[in-house]
């Protein structure tokens, strides 16, 4: 069994056995992911009647997304799996999005401050991004979808139903085809796409 | 044998983990992110977040190496739950929770403030029933009533607005000195005069001490240096750095410890505590020693390495809520920027 986790958007959790999908949450709360993430990772792994032991491997989004929310995605995965004795793989979150929708496909996702962070995909593969921007810079191509284009239905036209956050078992199904490629190297670096925030500048 | 708690420190710039059984200090690592923010003059937040995802994998392993034992052996973790920075404290709460799942072990969320005193206890040995605390540091000066550490903590008074370590890294930047100031200006002062300028006392006055008997206030004493600094490049003489230095941290031990010991007296206390990062401070640490030999009263500070911020005190005060057979801390628990002195569990 594996573990996938993201909190780029939604916080999400999900356990898979290959492709069949055993055990999954979601809560969309964007100041509370130190909160919520662990008792739903304690709750989806009971209603898998799932123990440490059973779990092979943890996936992780990446982001891009809001800092705070997404370091507490990344340091839960990676806590468990050095808890657990077990890899954890990282994903760039928007490429579940991408790989779940297929064909061609522009991912938005909500960056606050009015941007979005977005990516292209043809047939569930990125062809480029992730970047930050605001709306009106995206480059669309294909469908849009992601909560950043549901937010923005001015720029990129009314689809509420387009309001859709990263599905973890989706990461995984993308780790686990990379991995059947030869892929080893899955890195849990966040995708901040920003440089921090510093008030008043260095001084001399 | 006593329960193994792993303690995990967050709440600022640094990363800190350390491993306590009972009261013993078994193996503990910190990292730090204080290079990475001098520059700016002051921490930066989302600077010090970044470091701590980046960190707190290393830092847990080097700290089960030192103290030489593994996850599995751990019996509960605490983490520092607030007060500090949003971002920071997050991180290390989040790590601590995904402990406490994988290893089904009880967790226990604390408070930072007070694990600067808490630590003491791993040095100094267990604490009487009844002791004051005085915690000083860049974001706290408080003076707490302590009858159990995990369990009965009440604030009696603290900083109405700078806080002594504050107050010091501000004069260092009146000084020209690098960002932190505190040990800059300490160094400074060992070269100066401590009588060479009359600078105020903060809240001293018979009327302030109807009203704020424990209270400090340092925001005053601030402008006392700054405009005296001013009227000296006004003047076109040169500033006495060093007298500065002396005269102004003299003040700040002056006043911290002249209310300090008047509570001791007026509650009929025995024991004082200090801790937090500016204890560090040498005047303070001076002052301490002397003023409550002269009263009688039994002073414990920590080593200077565990006055700053380190994963040692967050495992102490997890370790005294264990003895004190407090409830676990639900794992629904956020973090709390401005947690309350006397929560001394979250």
């Amino acid at each position: 069994m594996e573990l996938a986790l993201d909190t780029s958007a939604s916080i999400s959790v999900a356990i898979v056995d290959g492709d069949r999908l055993i055990a999954s949450a979601s809560e969309y709360a964007p100041r509370s992911h130190a909160e919520i993430l662990a008792p739903m990772i304690r709750g989806v792994m009971g209603e898998a009647d799932a123990t440490g032991a059973d779990v092979t491997r943890i996936i992780v989004g990446t982001g891009p997304a809001p800092f705070t929310g997404l370091r507490v995605g990344l340091v839960t995965a990676q806590t468990l799996g050095r808890s657990w004795g077990i890899p954890v793989a990282g994903v760039c979150s928007l490429d579940a999005l991408g790989a779940e929708h297929g064909g061609r496909v522009t991912v938005v996702a909500d960056a606050r401050r009015r941007e979005v962070y977005w990516a292209h995909y043809e047939d569930g593969v990125r062809v480029d991004g992730p970047f930050v921007s605001v709306p009106e810079e995206v480059r669309v191509a294909g469908d849009v979808i992601g909560r950043g284009a549901a937010l923005y239905t001015e720029v990129f036209g009314g689809r509420p139903e387009a309001r859709h956050d990263p599905d973890p078992a989706w990461l995984a199904r993308l780790v686990r085809r990379a991995t059947a490629c030869g892929q080893t190297d899955f890195p849990t670096r966040p995708l901040y796409l920003r440089r921090p925030d510093v008030h008043g500048g260095p001084r001399a | 044998m006593d329960p193994l708690v792993l303690g995990i420190e967050s709440t600022c710039d640094e990363t800190g983990v350390a491993l306590v059984r009972g009261r013993d200090l078994l193996g503990e690592s910190v990292a730090s992110s204080m290079d990475e923010h001098a520059r700016f003059g002051g921490i930066v937040p989302e600077v010090a977040s970044r470091a701590h995802l980046e960190e707190m994998l290393p830092t847990l392993d080097a700290a089960l190496a030192s103290a030489g034992v593994s996850l599995a052996d751990v019996d509960a973790i605490a983490v520092a739950s607030g007060p500090g920075l949003v971002g920071s404290l997050t991180v290390g709460v989040a790590a601590a929770k995904a402990l406490a799942v994988a290893l089904g072990r009880p967790l226990y969320g604390v408070n930072h403030v007070v694990g600067h005193i808490a630590v003491d206890e791993l040095i100094h040995g267990p604490f009487p029933d009844r002791f004051l605390a005085l915690v000083v540091s860049g974001g706290h000066s408080s003076l707490l009533m302590v009858e159990d550490i995990a369990a009965s903590v009440v604030e009696l008074g603290q900083t109405l607005d700078d806080a002594a370590g504050e107050a010091f890294d501000k004069v260092g930047r009146l000084l020209g000195l690098p960002y932190p100031g505190g040990p800059h200006v300490d160094r400074l002062a060992r070269g100066g005069n401590p009588e060479a300028i009359a600078f105020p006392r903060g809240l001293s006055t018979p009327k302030d001490l109807v009203r704020h008997p424990y209270d400090f206030s340092f925001s005053g004493l601030k402008t006392a240096v700054a405009r005296y600094v001013e009227a000296c490049e006004d003047g076109g003489r040169d500033v006495p750095r060093e007298d500065v230095a002396a005269s102004f941290a003299a003040a700040v031990a002056d006043v911290l410890m002249t209310k300090t010991i008047r509570a001791c007296r007026e509650l009929g206390i025995q024991t004082l505590v200090i801790g937090g990062g500016f204890s560090a401070n040498s005047q303070l640490r001076e002052l301490a020693a002397s003023r409550c030999a002269e009263e009688g009263i039994d002073v414990r500070i920590p080593p200077i390495r565990y006055c700053t911020d380190n994963g040692a005190m967050i495992a102490a005060l997890g370790s005294a809520a264990l003895r004190a057979g407090l409830p676990r801390s639900d794992l629904g628990f956020g973090v709390d920027s401005a947690l309350p002195l006397d929560r001394a569990v979250a």
